[in-house]
């Protein structure tokens, strides 16, 4: 394969056909927890790119110098530094946003896309590709993100990034939020139904089935 | 006492970790086909939240928290913004301490939880735990009652799952939801569920 088209496939291949959040199933908290309005999915979309780029970048950079048993510390130890950096950059110019985020900028420490990408990933490959890598996963994972976070915020409660957009019965307008879009058990539905969605246009997605239903046999004394 | 009670319930059923703040759903999710591992994988999570929990608060309050130097001579020390990162690496010694006590002393445990107790250092209910003690700024009592509630909560949602998913695989379910899709689909209405144990109080 070629350098570039090993590049584009670093690229590429996680933002749907291997997606993050849709397929591999990783960094799921985050991604359920954040998204009840558009503004925070935003940012939560931002940190992680930002870290999971620099993480890889960082691990691939010196994954040669790594000894084996204490790679899995030293991962920890750069991401969390990472994260508490974006954490005190939140908190110094987004204040309000970084307290509705509460916990879950900490909780990106612990995000599996980030350990997995750098274990999977950055620990076998170079920093362009690393980075590369990073940067198509963290974009996986933001589309998905902001999708969720915008039908939640305008169908909960008529609005995107604040602004009007239906207005509601309570500002002497039409429509009546749907409240349970605010409430969590809608960010599993939304995901589910994303992959529902997604592997009805992918099929090769699909999960093979652990039991299979045989077809009914007709058998001549059942008639 | 039924401060610690409601405490307790709120931890545990209200305030579920896995299904009303949605943490750990990596392990929920991958770990939860059948009931005998969800077993080993939520007893795993409620020993070692019910133990990092008030670890992490003593820490906390003693070198951390805004002005927790006093006694060192620096009353003007504010360290929480490394919290994070000193959570993260109690967690992990704590379960390597762990796992090296049951082998000695409790065999039949250990092999019981097996591969899942390192495995529960990178669950973000247990930092998530630690975090959110640490946000809320529980006394020690208080967190003791609430690392036992919310291991317990998250322990119960696990294995609930898990019989679900157990009885859903004789079921003929549309190609694209298998597998993923439907276990997203179960876990909404299983958070559903949870939510109406919101007006619970105990005077």
């Amino acid at each position: 394969m070629s350098t570039a088209m090993s590049m584009r496939r670093a690229f590429i291949d996680p933002l749907i056909n291997e997606n993050p959040i849709t397929l591999q199933i990783l960094g799921l908290c985050s991604a359920l927890a954040v998204t009840k309005t558009l503004a925070t999915a935003l940012i939560m979309a931002a940190a992680v790119t930002v870290v999971i780029t620099l993480s890889n970048a960082t691990i691939s950079l010196i994954r040669n110098h790594m000894p084996r048993h204490v790679r899995l510390i030293l991962q920890i130890t750069i991401i969390a530094s990472l994260v508490i950096v974006v954490d005190q950059i939140l908190k110094a110019y987004a204040y309000g946003l970084s307290r509705e985020l509460s916990v879950f900028v900490g909780l990106i420490v612990t995000n599996c896309i980030i350990m997995g990408r750098a274990e999977a990933f950055a620990m076998k490959n170079n920093v362009r590709l690393s980075v590369l890598d990073g940067l198509g996963n963290g974009l996986g994972y933001s589309w998905i993100l902001i999708l969720v976070g915008s039908v939640r915020e305008l169908f909960g409660s008529g609005t995107l990034l604040g602004a009007e957009v239906f207005r509601t019965v309570s500002a002497g307008g039409w429509y009546h939020p749907a409240a349970l879009m605010l409430l969590p058990p809608s960010a599993f539905f939304l995901i589910g139904f994303l992959i529902w969605a997604l592997r009805s246009w992918r099929v090769e997605q699909v999960e093979p089935e652990e039991f299979a239903v045989l077809p009914a046999v007709e058998t001549g004394e059942a008639r | 006492m039924s401060g610690y009670l409601n405490l307790f319930i709120a931890s545990a059923f209200v305030e579920n970790l896995a299904l009303s703040f949605f943490l750990g759903m990596c392990m929920f999710l991958a770990v939860s086909r059948r009931v005998e591992t969800a077993v080993g994988l939520g007893l795993a999570v409620l020993v070692v939240q019910s133990v990092s929990v008030p670890l992490n608060n003593l820490i906390y309050g003693a070198f951390l928290a805004e002005g927790a130097l006093a006694w060192a001579g620096l009353p003007d020390a504010d360290l929480s913004f490394l919290a994070l990162i000193t959570f993260i690496g109690v967690i992990a010694a704590m379960v390597q301490i762990l796992e090296m006590t049951l082998e000695r002393y409790f065999p039949g445990l250990y092999h019981g939880l097996g591969i899942f107790l390192p495995l529960v250092t990178v669950n973000c209910a247990i930092l998530g735990g630690s975090l959110f003690m640490a946000d809320r700024r529980y006394d020690f009592a208080e967190s003791v009652v609430y690392g036992f509630g919310s291991g317990f909560g998250w322990a119960v949602a696990i294995v609930a799952l898990a019989g679900i998913r157990e009885k859903l695989k004789y079921s003929d379910i549309p190609d694209g939801l298998k597998g993923t899709g439907i276990t997203f689909i179960v876990v909404g209405l299983m958070s559903m569920g949870f939510m109406t144990f919101s007006g619970i109080q105990i005077d």
